[in-house]
């Protein structure tokens, strides 16, 4: 469905994408994770013929997005992180013209419009003026100007930034939705962790510009950081002693605590703790801590995703 | 597939429709220059109704024309314009369809003028008045394009659009002798005015409301608009298409 060699933006002296080969098959939902200036709007902006490369090519669709922009424009959706529909204007309108400019004759035009405002629960508002809508309802507007020709590829740039967490769980829905239905190939950017992990099949980890991971989200959180176990003990002596019961693991003892990083830490537990009782060194607590996307980012470039994180928050993941 | 005028079009009617839906912001707006006329044409000379009243048309025109690149910043900002251009539609539409949006406005504020003044004894040639008209039609599509340009420009400093569009247009308002005229003054101002397209079209729609249609008047100011219009929308489409 998309194809990229190179892809480069330099700003100035800024390399803002330097060097992105991505491929997406049809019918993957992809997202593009990083912080904010990673490059993933550029990026984006670059696959939607909106910003031309600096060097390396781009095939989105079919065709490439320096010389067959018309091409890449017919077969693409964009839903950009500002307001698609005009502020004057009336939600039903903006549909209309926008399905006029996919070349959709007024009838189809109109009829699809309905359909759109149907399924996205815009029937009341569809047509007052667009800035009296909330910011939930114009979100979904865009989704549906986005969606008016029925495109195979639909790029995302920051679609829930903004949006109280209520609607950012009916935006996602609209989302997924709109993928088991028809089958859309989708490519989302997002800097909130717990999309990308929720709605994606495959997570791009982007930073300064370059794909530094790509990959399922449990395969990241597996490969890069795993599960880990803790064990707490009343006393110190029984850690020690536990420890040398599982030395099977390699587990770290903190005082009164053991760690143990492994795969498939829930299906573990069970049998760690039979052992200790069976050695009669019961552990007083445990405590399974599945991986996050961040600590995923974390491990590969010792900073966080989560905003003002950096270097130091290391230590309040890595308890 | 679309064509160029379909695409065209579609712009133009999605620029004309919050007009439609929303008649009162625009006609509060052409209250504005009676206003004008009803402040100022009493200081005039009895006579000079026939005078004035085109001159007026001809400045409300180029208020609302120069204004209108603040709709596009804005959609900029907003980012419907940036959706617009992922679209297929051509790039020149996009302009093109905008600036030809202004003739609308332009018909119905010279034509409520018109009605206004009629009553206070205004009188005019009504083919003179149409084919004005037209040349006044060329000239928005020019200043309309002009000034999208200049939004193109400034997408990223909205001052920018203001302080030029302000620095710009009294000068040329005041050298095309709108208000007063212009052969009283000296002669370096004269000169000035000669350079000052708007003199023309002002001089042709003086001559063409009093009905003399077959004018060296009506000739310069078809010149003015044609090359304002030709030229101007030669800028936009450049900076449309250069625009991302």
């Amino acid at each position: 469905m998309m194809e990229t060699y190179g892809l480069t933006k330099h700003f100035k002296d800024v390399r803002a994408v330097d060097g992105i080969d991505l491929n997406v098959a049809p019918g993957e939902l992809v997202a593009l994770l990083g912080p904010n200036g990673a490059g993933k709007s550029t990026t984006l902006r670059m696959l939607t013929t909106l910003i031309p490369p600096t060097s390396g090519t781009a095939r989105v669709a079919g065709f490439d997005v320096v010389r067959q922009q018309r091409e890449v424009r017919m077969r693409i959706g964009y839903i950009g992180q500002g307001n698609g529909a005009g502020h004057s204007q009336r939600g039903r309108d903006e549909l209309i013209s926008q399905g006029r400019a996919y070349g959709l004759g007024v009838r189809s035009a109109r009829a699809r419009a309905a359909t759109l405002i149907e399924s996205l629960g815009l029937g009341e508002v569809a047509d007052r003026r667009v800035s009296s809508l909330s910011g939930g309802q114009r979100r979904r507007l865009d989704i549906a100007m986005g969606l008016i020709h029925e495109p195979g590829l639909l790029f995302l740039d920051e679609p829930s930034t903004g949006l109280d967490p209520q609607n950012r769980a009916n935006l996602q829905e609209h989302i997924l939705d709109l993928r088991a239905r028809h089958e859309t190939t989708i490519v989302l950017t997002t800097h909130y962790l717990d999309e990308a992990d929720s709605m994606a099949e495959r997570v791009i980890v982007i930073d300064h510009g370059r794909i530094i991971a790509d990959d399922t989200p449990a395969q990241l959180k597996a490969e890069h950081v795993g599960d880990r176990i803790i064990l707490g003990f009343d006393h110190e002596t029984d850690a020690a002693s536990a420890a040398a019961a599982v030395a099977r693991f390699d587990p770290e003892r903190q005082d009164t605590r053991l760690t143990i990083r492994t795969q498939g830490a829930p299906r573990r537990v069970p049998e760690i703790l039979d052992d200790l009782r069976t050695l009669g060194n019961p552990a007083t607590e445990v405590e399974v801590v599945r991986p996050t996307l961040d600590d995923v980012f974390l491990k590969l470039t010792g900073r966080s995703l989560r905003e003002g994180g950096t270097a130091d928050s290391r230590e309040l993941v890595e308890v | 597939m679309t064509t160029l005028v379909a695409d065209t079009r579609t712009v133009f009617s999605r620029e004309l429709r919050p007009v439609l839906r929303d008649p009162f912001t625009i006609i509060f707006s052409m209250v504005q220059p009676l206003v004008f006329l009803a402040l100022f044409t009493p200081l005039l000379p009895d006579d000079s109704l026939q005078w004035f009243v085109p001159g007026i048309i001809v400045m409300s025109c180029l208020f609302a024309s120069s204004m209108t690149g603040s709709n596009l910043l804005f959609e900029i900002q907003t980012g419907s314009h940036e959706r617009m251009l992922v679209t297929p539609l051509r790039r020149p539409a996009l302009l093109i369809g905008r600036a030809l949006k202004e003739i609308v406005p332009m018909f119905a504020q010279a034509a409520l003028i018109v009605a206004v003044c009629a009553p206070f004894g205004f009188r005019f040639n009504l083919v003179g008045a149409l084919l004005g008209l037209v040349i006044l039609a060329a000239f928005c599509i020019g200043l309309g394009a002009l000034s999208y340009t200049l939004a193109l420009a400034s997408k990223n400093q909205e001052w920018l659009f203001w302080t030029v569009q302000q620095t710009l247009i009294f000068p040329l308002l005041l050298l095309a002798g709108v208000l007063l005229p212009i052969d009283n003054g000296p002669g370096w101002l004269q000169a000035l005015a000669r350079g000052n397209p708007l003199s023309y079209v002002v001089d042709a729609e003086r001559a063409l409301f009093a009905g003399d249609i077959l004018s060296s008047a009506t000739f310069g100011g078809l010149v003015a608009g044609a090359a304002t219009a030709a030229v101007e929308l030669w800028a936009g489409v450049r900076a449309m298409r250069n625009s991302d």
